[in-house]
């Protein structure tokens, strides 16, 4: 930490202890409050932590925290330290918490929340910005994503010396990244559709076939891409075909790890040389691993808009295997429940189907109209207890999420 | 407040057998759940034997004439005004609203019902002249649960919904307010919602027929006369989501 003025080093060394004590004080894991007050102190100070170093932004509206972390497994080859938010803290403070914890590293993996990331591109100069995917996610409090698309564009356009690594087929995103000067396409795939029925240029409706999306009427298209997902292998940008054989679940993480494996290749990491690392990746944030409790092995999945249950059912255990839906709406997961309309249960139909959550009335009703059965249970406890069987999955938004680990975390 | 309560064209005549229920360009509107007013529409008129045939028109497609209930939903400042052009080239909806069809809209399909709303700079662009409505851009966001009291003359219990938009309506003579607002923006004077005929607007979603199914009948009884009630167990998670919802809103005494 030599480089840094003698303000931002008392910003990070004043940040770090409060961080501490927060972890101590068994406030959270202590990855915000460092920043919080750092920032307090120095304002420029994700731009200080940032000089030297080679960052990479992930952003996107689902698969954020994960696809982090796989470019953070990918990067491991190079056998340098690599600072990250590998706990989804990703706004100012959460970054400049990161940064501040790992001083001496010259790679930094980093996942930006949507709305921040002009923000930072602009305080981080990175070398590479990931975009996976946009769609409606927490409209109470997140702006329009076509808004969110335009801001982008403006600041992937202005920066300089930076690599876009982004997701081909998702049309705004495609719209993004097109105003950036280096742009690594690749096709990773886009299950929901709904929010991109029309031009992001033009506004005029797309039409799409085997080969991609275009414009009806201007000249938009699918960019071509280097980099292909197909089914659960990847072609990369010579042309070589590789088995993922990912230990996580569902099309959407073998999409995040073709994206992860395109950034890698940006530092010089060969796919042959990433697939191993990230092959060891099982668990992200507490997703995807399966608990034991009361002789029965709960596996939690997070979804949090109607994107992100779309790729949840695809992970799903095949029916008749039980799942348990969960939904609250506090702040962090959106106060309008209205994108539940927005989600297809239907697929559910055939399999126990058990509901819990603060807003399980919502959901209720919802899957009522699917013509989905279903019980109301208090928590994962009471839906353990209810099931046949040896598994239970779980998909819950985000609070409820949070809720269901405290609970399987205290004793039984 | 000179608009006058429909009959449904079923107040003489026998339920209709059959409803043709149109959902206008999902592919730019339909931001907030807005499937969801769809399928309440279709669930409580199959449960009273009525059949349904959806018919989703996307903006590329002409929007057909012979519909019986027209749902617009909300969609994004651009997305809106680009509805608004093609739907004013299309001609479709016009024909339907002389024909009496029964219009259902939310949010940005509200606005552009009107003679003007505001475009992405606040910027007056001309809507469709359905209604006699005028909708600019208000000083704040109106975000959050809503509570309201319906207009008497349509005789439904209170509304509960969720909104989220930053347009502010007046209305024209003719027009009434669907209600006054308890907790929450509405239009921006204490009203919330417009109707005139079987023309009915609202800024709630949430979306706003999956709570509030007596609106729901209502409009389903513009378009297919006289409705049996369902029985309780049909009702009895809206019923149980709904007290939930309108005990959140309300302030505790």
């Amino acid at each position: 930490m030599g480089k840094l003025p003698m303000r931002a080093r008392l910003a990070t060394t004043l940040g770090g202890a409060a961080g501490t004590m927060s972890r101590l004080a068994g406030r959270g894991d202590g990855s915000v409050i460092g920043g919080v007050i750092g920032l307090r102190l120095e304002p420029d100070l994700l731009a200080l932590l940032s000089a030297g170093r080679q960052i990479v932004l992930v952003t996107g509206t689902n698969g954020k925290t994960t696809t982090t972390r796989l470019i953070t497994a990918a990067l491991g080859v190079l056998g340098q330290d690599v600072a990250s938010n590998a706990f989804g803290a990703n706004m100012e403070a959460g970054l400049a918490a990161a940064l501040g914890k790992a001083p001496n590293a010259p790679l930094a993996v980093l996942e930006v929340d949507e709305r921040y990331l002009p923000a930072v591109i602009k305080a981080t100069r990175p070398r590479v910005v990931t975009l996976l995917n946009l769609s409606r996610d927490q409209m109470d409090r997140a702006a329009e994503i076509w808004l969110v698309a335009r801001r982008w564009r403006e600041a992937l356009a202005g920066a300089q010396g930076c690599w876009v690594v982004a997701n081909a087929d998702d049309p705004l995103i495609a719209w993004a990244a097109s105003g950036a000067r280096h742009v690594v396409w690749v096709a990773a795939g886009q299950r929901w559709q709904e929010d991109s029925w029309c031009c992001p240029q033009c506004g005029s409706h797309l039409l799409r076939d085997e080969l991609g999306w275009r414009c009806g009427e201007c000249s938009f298209r699918r960019p071509s891409t280097r980099w292909v997902l197909d089914g659960d292998r990847v072609i990369d940008s010579a042309g070589r075909v590789s088995d993922l054989s990912l230990s996580l679940p569902g099309r959407a993480n073998r999409s995040n790890a073709v994206i992860a494996l395109a950034v890698a290749e940006v530092f010089g990491v060969e796919t042959t040389q990433a697939l191993p690392r990230l092959r060891d990746v099982a668990s992200v944030a507490g997703r995807y691993t399966r608990l034991a409790r009361r002789g029965r092995q709960v596996r939690l999945l997070l979804a949090k808009n109607p994107a992100g249950w779309l790729e949840a059912f695809d992970v799903l255990d095949p029916p008749p295997a039980p799942v348990l839906l969960a939904v609250n709406a506090r702040g962090p997961d959106g106060k309008d429940t209205s994108w539940l309309w927005d989600v297809d249960y239907r697929v559910l139909r055939g399999r126990p189907v058990l509901v819990s959550g603060e807003r399980r009335l919502d959901l209720a009703v919802r899957l009522e109209s699917d013509l989905v059965a279903f019980d109301l249970v208090e928590g994962v406890d009471e839906a353990v207890d209810q099931v046949e069987g040896h598994s239970l999955d779980v998909i819950a938004n985000y609070t409820a999420f949070q809720q269901i680990r405290v609970a399987l975390g205290r004793a039984e | 407040m000179t608009a006058e309560v429909p009959r449904g064209r079923g107040a003489h005549a026998r339920t209709a057998s059959s409803l043709r229920l149109v959902w206008v360009y999902p592919d730019l509107l339909s931001t907030y759940g807005d499937r969801g007013n769809l399928l309440v529409l279709q669930r409580r008129a199959r449960l009273r034997g009525i059949e349904v045939e959806q018919v989703l028109v996307h903006a590329d497609q002409p929007v057909p004439r012979e519909g019986d209930i027209y749902l617009l939903g909300g969609g994004e400042d651009l997305p809106q005004i680009l509805a608004a052009r093609r739907l004013r080239a299309d001609r479709g909806l016009y024909a339907a609203a002389e024909r009496g069809a029964v219009i259902f809209a939310v949010c940005a399909g509200y606005q552009l019902l009107g003679t003007e709303f505001g475009g992405e700079e606040g910027q007056p662009v001309t809507g469709l002249e359905v209604l006699d409505i005028r909708s600019g851009r208000g000083e704040r966001r109106g975000v959050g649960e809503i509570l309201c009291e319906v207009n008497p003359a349509l005789q439904l219990p209170s509304l509960t919904g969720f909104e989220n938009h930053q347009g502010v309506t007046t209305r024209g003579p003719g027009v009434a307010a669907l209600a006054s607002v308890l907790t929450g923006v509405g239009n921006g004077d204490g009203t919330e919602g417009s109707w005139a005929g079987r023309v009915l607007g609202t800024y709630l979603h949430g979306p706003v027929l999956v709570r509030n199914p007596g609106l729901a009948d209502l409009v389903l009884t513009w378009a297919a006369g006289r409705l049996p009630p369902l029985a309780d167990r049909e009702e009895q998670w809206t019923q149980l989501l709904r007290s939930e919802r309108l005990a959140a809103v309300t302030p505790a005494p």
